[in-house]
């Protein structure tokens, strides 16, 4: 009864979806009120019927219905009641109900919190964001519906893969999902305005908040899955290149993009064709990524089924959808205004510089991703690209990045002279090259030429930012004038800019360390049987057998001690075989540290209670994942500028004079 | 003219990227059409899974039209499709031969048991050579064989009432008719 | 032309030579980095480079794990059903990892049939089986097709 409910929610939520789709659409540009006035409605109603669909397929696992095919593929009685949730989207057809759900969550999220936009402008973003709705609806009752039944119900599910029984993963799809659907925000926007043929400041200051959301989200829920796949597949990896991470990976650099080229276009006005074909290209990169992870057309460590007919649907729906945003940015683009006029070296061209740089990183990321696919196609044969070509083109590119980074928040708009930004930036400069280059002595270290730079840069970037502090801090009287400037308009953009930043630079060290500095050694052992590893020894003292809620379990105990002979921990990596599904899964042992992290993970036993272990040492490791939630919490805190939320502002771009003064002081 | 131009290359550059997809979905090996069909059916003697003495080899099916169904008790949709399966047996048109891949005696019994048996006989692929060799990717998957026992249709994935409607039952009953 | 423009046009040209210089890199860098997929037959005929990093799969012989001493060096046969390659592996196996099972290894070749293999992989799923082995399989299949058919004729 229950799935046949979810089912018949989900139907109505797609006639909503239609409706949402055409009729506020139709009467915005009708100037039809009754019709423009629909959206809102349509979009809760929408979200309500998705809602009731979810927790109808929620209620299918959790009370071990396997009447129903997804559940019974992808669900076990023995399974602990989180994963029993989780499982929902662990597999093609639920996490497609769970992106309809958010993206109807966001619909109406941007209906009830666009109070001051205009209904006409509204209805527009709604109705594009209904279209998507419809695609994604669709495609799941048509092709993959997560209600069909299974006569004769099986007595046990077939369980949920274990490696996505863990908290990690379990809401690492909802994060990407929230920033994925989210950058549809940024792309109705967008649409909304070509439409419309008004691309003004009001525009991005609109779109701007919702692109730094989804954004943050990406954010984390990148970040997450690199952290679960360190601790979880067990052999210390925590980035692969791999297609599915790259369909992440690619509109986070483009959202990145977009949210640096809306500030542009909201202070001056500039680059407004950019900003919009930004976030164009931002949501269908996420479709593509969409794409690329169900339809079998590339392998990948963790694709879903592959199914080509499916395949064959979406990309139907993605020439549609962006084939046609193109068209109509192809069509209305030109008739756009050019905005605020700069020189050749200010602050915009810096974060034009900035702009094109991740676009291109990003053209070389998708070119290696699609490589296999277009030799394949071509008949060129079958290829795979290899790991170093991926890191390459980032390493290429990242110092460029990063060195624009530090004079793009110390430039003025408009206008800026080379020579004064190059007196200020002296010392910066001084100090990177300097730190840089005393690293990569082989006095410190083992001579790391990748580490000196990486250090750098993060100097650079480092005294940048301490230079913006320091300008802003100058202007506002004492301690509580630098208290009070927290809370006004503008330091949301400006302190989220440094925190974010700063993270990049917690990033860069982090990367730069791991890959340079890891030490890493798999070994045979006996119980009893020591070994010293970057001045640590680990002495291995066997294995048992254990037992789990719904696996069995060999683990082993590892003890370390460090050079002083003082133990530092005791780990217990663990080779786990679920019941149901019967493939051996690794669990490592992990001593997590801000500085290093110890990881051990068991081989195979050889007998006589030898186990073939393999032991790392990764120094910096948890950096690289510090920098990811730095990045979001400077992202969250731009978000949450008080600008955005401020009443009425006026709609086009101030006076060149006013924003002149605007800009120099608050330099945000 | 020109200005316009420059803003029809990025859906100019799309469309290459959708042929690139297109291109690529065809060329997924499941969705090109088995090479084994039109052929013979690969040759195989394994043991039968109720009798482990006796064996199923490919010469007992020849002769007559006969469907093989590669399964397993693993395979949730072999359950999906087994209700389809008796179907086909309940209609008496055609001898269902099973595959049992990859699986394990006593399991493949009890199911049989338990959710009915349409098959004539069951050979037990423990290891899955055989299955590699008539190109099995997965389970289930359905072969359609004629009197000479040439393969005429393979079917992947589960089967489905209105594929027994639109393809299964009118092949068996040309292959039938035929000599 | 106005300084202005030639600023501009300056600009302009400086950065796609900057563009092409990375293009170059790219391409150069991609080249190094394109591993090719060859089958125990390809290898077997000599089709494939030795020296090159490289990528070869097929099935696990039944039988042919043989584990050195020091638990970690171990070897296996691969096989396309039709000729076979030996690889050598030093390190931790996937857990996947099964006689019988289809791989693709990244790593060289030395000599006439021995891969040194870098990194093995084995597909998450024990009933799944890389499209490529998949192919190379039914590839050799439908060769000795081809022979019984020739034969029968």
């Amino acid at each position: 009864m229950i799935p046949e409910l979810g089912n018949f929610a989900l139907i109505l939520s797609l006639c909503l979806a239609v409706v949402l789709a055409t009729v506020p659409m139709i009467g915005s540009l009708n100037n039809t009120p009754g019709w423009v006035a629909l959206a809102r409605p349509a979009a809760l109603g929408q979200f309500t019927f998705l809602l009731i669909s979810f927790a109808c397929l929620v209620n299918a696992f959790l009370s071990n219905d396997f009447s129903v095919l997804y559940v019974a593929q992808n669900g076990n009685s023995q399974l602990p009641i989180i994963y029993k949730i989780s499982a929902v989207w662990g597999a093609h057809e639920g996490s497609l109900l769970l992106w309809a759900l958010i993206l109807g969550t966001w619909t109406v999220a941007v209906s009830l919190f666009s109070r001051k936009l205009p209904a006409e402008v509204l209805a527009r973003v709604l109705s594009v964001m209904g279209m998507v709705s419809i695609g994604f609806i669709s495609f799941m009752l048509f092709t993959s519906n997560p209600f069909d039944r299974v006569f004769p119900a099986p007595l046990e599910g077939g369980d949920l893969n274990p490696l996505l029984q863990d908290f990690g993963l379990a809401i690492h799809p909802p994060m990407l999902y929230m920033g994925y659907v989210g950058l549809s925000v940024a792309f109705s926007f967008a649409i909304a305005a070509l439409i419309g043929g008004k691309l003004d400041a009001a525009w991005a200051r609109w779109s701007r908040p919702w692109t730094l959301i989804a954004w943050v989200f990406l954010t984390i829920g990148i970040t997450l899955g690199s952290w679960w796949a360190y601790y979880e597949l067990g052999w210390g990896g925590w980035w692969f290149w791999d297609p599915v991470e790259n369909a992440s990976f690619m509109p986070w650099l483009v959202a990145t993009a977009l949210i640096h080229s809306l500030a542009v276009t909201e202070k001056r006005g500039a680059f407004k064709r950019w900003t919009v074909l930004l976030a164009l290209l931002a949501f269908s990169l996420s479709l593509l990524g969409t794409f690329l992870v169900r339809s079998g057309v590339l392998t990948s460590v963790h694709s879903f089924a592959a199914d080509p007919e499916r395949g064959l649907f979406i990309l139907v729906f993605l020439c549609i959808v962006i084939g046609g945003s193109l068209m109509l940015y192809a069509w209305r683009a030109p008739d756009v205004s050019s905005g605020g006029k700069f020189d050749l070296f200010c602050r915009e061209t810096l974060l034009l510089g900035n702009n094109v740089l991740l676009v291109v990183i990003t053209a070389f990321i998708l070119l290696g991703t699609l490589a296999p696919l277009i030799y394949d196609a071509m008949g060129w044969g079958k290829i795979s690209v290899g790991f170093p070509w991926f890191t390459a083109m980032f390493v290429i590119f990242t110092p460029f990045l990063v060195f624009i980074m530090g004079m793009g928040p110390l430039s003025r708009w408009k206008k800026q002279d080379p020579g004064d930004l190059a007196r200020q930036l002296r010392m910066a400069l001084l100090l990177s090259i300097g730190g840089g280059v005393l690293l990569a002595l082989p006095l410190f270290h083992q001579g790391s030429a990748s580490m000196g730079l990486a250090v750098a840069l993060s100097l650079w970037l480092l005294s940048s930012l301490l230079l913006s502090l320091r300008q802003r801090f100058r202007y506002r009287k004492g301690l509580a004038g630098i208290l009070k400037d927290f809370g006004a308009r503008g330091s949301g953009s400006f302190y989220g800019m440094i925190i974010a930043h700063l993270g990049i630079a917690f990033f860069i060290i982090g990367i730069t360390s791991v890959t340079q500095f890891d030490v890493e050694q798999d070994i045979r052992m006996s119980p009893g049987q020591t070994v010293e590893l970057a001045g640590h020894t680990f002495r291995f003292e066997g294995a048992k057998a254990v037992r789990g809620p719904n696996y069995q379990a060999d683990q082993g105990t590892i003890r370390v001690f460090n050079a002083d002979g003082q133990e530092v921990a005791v780990l217990n990596p663990e080779k786990r075989t679920y019941t149901v599904q019967t493939r051996p899964m690794t669990e490592a042992g992990i001593d997590a540290g801000f500085l290093r992290d110890i990881y051990v993970s068991l081989g195979e036993t050889l007998g006589n209670g030898d186990w073939s272990l393999r032991l790392y040492y990764k120094p910096l490791v948890r950096w690289i994942w510090l920098g990811g939630i730095l990045m979001g919490i400077g992202g969250l805190l731009a978000a949450a500028d008080r600008r955005y939320r401020m009443a009425s502002r006026p709609e086009t771009v101030a006076a060149p004079a006013t924003a002149e003064r605007l800009a120099t002081e608050s330099h945000s | 003219m020109s200005r316009y131009l420059r803003y029809l290359v990025p859906l100019a550059i799309f469309f290459i990227l959708v042929a690139f997809l297109y291109r690529g979905l065809s060329l997924d090996p499941k969705r090109v059409p088995s090479p084994l069909v039109g052929k013979p059916m690969p040759e195989f003697s394994l043991p039968r899974l109720k009798d482990p003495a006796a064996t199923l080899s490919d010469s007992d099916l020849k002769g007559k039209v006969s469907v093989l169904n590669i399964w397993a008790t693993w395979c949730v949709s072999c359950r999906a499709e087994h209700e389809v399966l008796l179907q086909l047996a309940n209609t008496g048109l055609v001898n269902i031969y099973g595959l049992n891949y990859k699986d394990e005696r006593a399991k493949a019994q009890q199911w049989l048991q338990q959710l009915g048996d349409p098959y004539v006989a069951n050979a037990f692929d423990a290891d899955g050579r055989t299955g590699i060799d008539w190109g099995v990717y997965g389970a289930p998957e359905t072969f359609i064989m004629d009197k000479l026992g040439m393969i005429r249709h393979k079917h992947i994935g589960p089967l489905t009432v209105e594929a027994l409607n639109s393809t299964i039952l009118p092949l068996i009953a040309e292959l039938q008719a035929t000599p | 032309m106005t300084p202005k423009r030639k600023k501009r046009m300056t600009l302009i040209g400086l950065m796609l030579v900057g563009v092409a210089i990375a293009a170059g890199f790219a391409l150069q860098a991609f080249n190094e980095n394109l591993m090719f997929f060859y089958t125990p037959s390809e290898v077997a005929a000599g089709e494939a480079p030795a020296g090159r990093m490289i990528r070869v799969g097929g099935l696990v012989t039944d039988g042919s794990v043989k584990r050195q001493s020091d638990g970690l060096t171990v070897q296996f046969d691969v096989t396309d059903n039709d000729k076979t390659i030996t690889v050598q592996y030093t390190g931790i196996l996937p857990d996947l990892f099964r006689e019988g099972q289809g791989i693709v290894a990244h790593g060289r070749l030395q000599q006439d049939r021995l891969f040194v293999a870098e990194e093995v992989l084995a597909k998450h799923d024990e009933n799944y089986m890389p499209p490529e082995v998949a192919d190379a399989l039914k590839a050799t299949h439908d060769k000795a097709v081809g022979n019984t058919t020739e034969q029968v004729n």
